[in-house]
């Protein structure tokens, strides 16, 4: 995938008169975990971004990477068990660096293995221990059972979500974070509490995929404000039309799960 | 031996016909009075069975695969596929038996659904098998990518004869380091197409990502040298012979020299020897199967319809079917055959839609593919997501350019549905 290059994002930017600043976003380990859509996250903040005024600028952490500085908006997605193991030991590494992003209140959105990867652990069907960074305070356990299909959320801070989950590690919530907010359809982050996501600091993290944010935009403006709120001190917003994802989430949530 | 299964299973396929019922229930009844009847059928046949696996393009390479080994002499028992794979097998197996249970073929050639593989090869250990490619698909029933490589990968350690492997896709050609029984041979890529074939490796590594080095290739029974608008260059035997090609999109094509590794491989073990004119022959007269994108005609104008399924299969598409000159027309159902989640569409790039634009968007997920058109700056005519009036409304609206609609599974049967009323559609059996 190739996303629009920075010579035409940044040309975008500086046709209008005068950007209102660089907002800079960092996609993690792009390259092992990064399928079921992921990229349509980035997408989403890339071209938002720029509809509100500002200047996109991709960038991408991979294994082995150095970590790039003055980050102002990270994205890590999903990923098969091959993917987390590849990912595990230079994850740990940058713990402590991660940790302090999310602690000062950097704006985050974790898909489904990052989201597991960010809690304590993940244990798996056979009992193998697999640690996480402890971002969140959430522990996850794999299960014979996988969960699939569409999923409505409703939240308190971004009214009805709409997505579609697949996963088989059912994750709890510590008392160190909050859900992203209640399943009305589908299941979330276990079988038995009817809580979707993890919500800490600036940080959103979900099992749902869809993409998430095409079809719910408030959740990327979350992102996007709070990124420009903590850099230029404001955020000045755009407009955005977002006219086929008001349709496309009235019929996504139509659908059977 | 006598079977007393056979002529009662040959009899309730009768009954069944006459009252207009499925075609799977008479190989249910001798499933359940004999379950050997497969096994033991397929067992007699000299060339054994050869099987063909894979997410993208398994039901057109079971198609040439038959036919080429048909320009041989050779008679080939096949399969549809069906809901019940081996049930399937059984009630074709029984139209065409003997009374006494014979079966009248060389080989059996049988497109393998990842789900029924492990089954079916458990019981009938294929002589051949094919394997074609491991791509995000259909995640909603296996849940991982990595499962189905390892499900192909079983039925490679559970092949007899000869195993053929996609040189070009990493997950299938590291099958080769698992075996040691069958004989392994690849069918691969030139160099130069490289680009053309994105694995699902490629698409999840953003711009400028640097590409790991890579051990060198081994070496290609035959290898696909160029493609061009109605033939194709294939290199084998040292030599690169041109042929014509009935069959559109690269990706066919490039399934064109798995199916020619695999026949090329039957016929050598064959009595005869391989009549390689024969081959390139039938292969140039191969059409694609049902579904698998085909061109129609509508006042006049070639309508294209392409089936798309997954980022892999639509990235190809929109590459093997360049906009240019034509009107376009998506549309998207999120059936269960369609694949539920609509994430797929997000790995897709539309940017060589962005000239001409999009005229229609139809289907039960119309506005998620309007959604994704807006990100990629595509302009979108107008959305329907009713499929009968949206069609209308396209080929109205663009009688004097040639059209092509890009359509998931469930939406292709409804618009051929529809299509056949105004033009001459195959019919679909
Ligand atoms: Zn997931």
């Amino acid at each position: 995938m190739t996303p629009l290059s920075q010579d035409e994002a940044s040309s975008a930017g500086s046709q209008e008169t005068g950007s209102k600043g660089t907002i800079r976003v960092l996609q993690l380990y792009p390259r092992d975990m990064n399928i079921y859509g992921d990229w349509g996250n980035v997408l989403v903040l890339q071209q938002r971004i720029r509809w509100h005024g500002y200047t996109p600028e991709i960038l991408e952490y991979n294994v082995g990477d150095p970590f790039p500085e003055d980050v102002d908006i990270i994205v890590g997605g999903g990923g098969q068990d091959s993917g987390q193991l590849v990912i595990q030991d230079d994850l740990l590494s940058r713990e402590s660096a991660l940790k302090e992003l999310a602690d000062d209140g950097t704006p985050m959105l974790l898909i489904c293995g990052l989201y597991q990867l960010f809690g304590r652990f993940f244990k798996t069907r056979t009992g193998a221990v697999i640690p996480g960074i402890g971002v969140l305070d959430v522990e996850t356990h794999g299960t014979d059972e996988r969960l699939i299909g569409n999923v409505t959320v409703s939240s308190p801070e971004f009214g009805d979500i709409l997505g579609y989950e697949n996963h088989s590690g059912q994750t709890r919530l510590g008392p160190g974070v909050r859900p992203l907010g209640t399943t009305a359809k589908g299941t979330g982050n276990n079988s038995s509490d009817g809580q979707e996501g993890a919500r800490y600091r600036n940080i959103v993290a979900s099992y749902l995929h869809g993409s998430l944010l095409p079809k719910n935009p408030a959740i990327a403006d979350f992102l996007i404000r709070t990124a420009a709120e903590r850099k230029y001190g404001s955020f000045t917003p755009g407009a955005p039309d977002d006219g086929y994802a008001e349709l496309a989430r009235e019929h996504a949530a139509r659908r059977p799960r | 031996m006598l079977y007393f299964s056979v002529p009662l299973g040959k009899l309730v396929r009768r009954v069944t016909r006459l009252r207009g019922g499925g075609s799977a229930f008479p190989g249910l009844v001798v499933e359940k009075i004999d379950p050997g009847f497969m096994q033991r059928t397929l067992s007699t046949l000299p060339l054994g069975v050869a099987v063909v696996s894979g997410t993208n393009g398994k039901t057109t390479t079971t198609k040439m695969v038959v036919e080429l080994l048909e320009s041989q002499g050779l008679k080939v028992f096949t399969n549809r596929t069906g809901s019940n794979f081996t049930r399937g097998v059984a009630a074709a197996l029984l139209g065409d038996v003997d009374w006494r249970g014979r079966l009248n073929a060389d080989i059996a050639v049988l497109e393998l659904d990842e789900a029924h593989a492990v089954h079916f090869v458990n019981r009938v250990p294929p002589r051949y098998s094919l394997l074609l490619n491991v791509l995000r698909d259909q995640l909603d029933r296996f849940g991982e990518i990595d499962k189905t490589a390892q499900l192909l990968q079983h039925i490679a350690a559970k092949t007899t004869g000869t195993v053929v492997l996609n040189r070009e896709d990493p997950r299938v050609a590291r099958i080769a380091e698992t075996l040691n029984g069958p004989e392994v041979r690849y069918f691969g890529l030139h160099d130069s197409l490289l680009t053309t074939f994105p694995n699902d490796d490629d698409l999840r590594a953003g711009p400028g990502s640097p590409v790991p080095d890579l051990p060198p290739k081994p070496h290609a029974d035959v290898v696909l040298r160029r493609v061009g608008a109605d033939d194709a260059d294939f290199e084998y035997d040292g030599a690169t012979v041109t042929t014509g090609m009935k069959l559109r999109g690269v990706y066919n094509i490039f399934n064109a020299a798995a199916a020619l590794v695999l026949a090329r491989c039957v016929a050598g073990n064959g009595t005869t020897g391989t009549d390689h004119g024969g081959l390139l022959k039938a292969l140039s007269e191969v059409a694609p199967a049902f579904g698998r994108g085909e061109s129609l005609v509508v006042d006049g104008k070639p309508l294209d319809l392409v089936l798309v399924k997954n980022p892999s299969g639509f990235r190809l598409g929109l590459k093997s079917f360049p906009a240019g000159g034509y009107a376009t027309m998506i549309a998207i159902n999120d059936n269960y055959a369609d694949g539920r989640d609509m994430s797929w569409l997000w790995d897709v790039e539309f940017d060589s839609l962005r000239d001409g634009g999009v005229d229609q968007v139809s289907g039960s997920r119309a506005y998620d593919m309007a959604l994704r058109l807006q990100y990629d700056e595509v302009a979108v005519g107008s959305v329907n997501p009713e499929i009968v009036p949206a069609l209308a409304a396209f080929i109205e609206g663009a009688t004097d350019k040639p059209k092509r609609i890009f359509c998931t599974y469930t939406a292709m049967l409804a618009i051929r549905r529809e299509l056949s009323k105004i033009t001459t559609v195959e019919v679909v059996s």
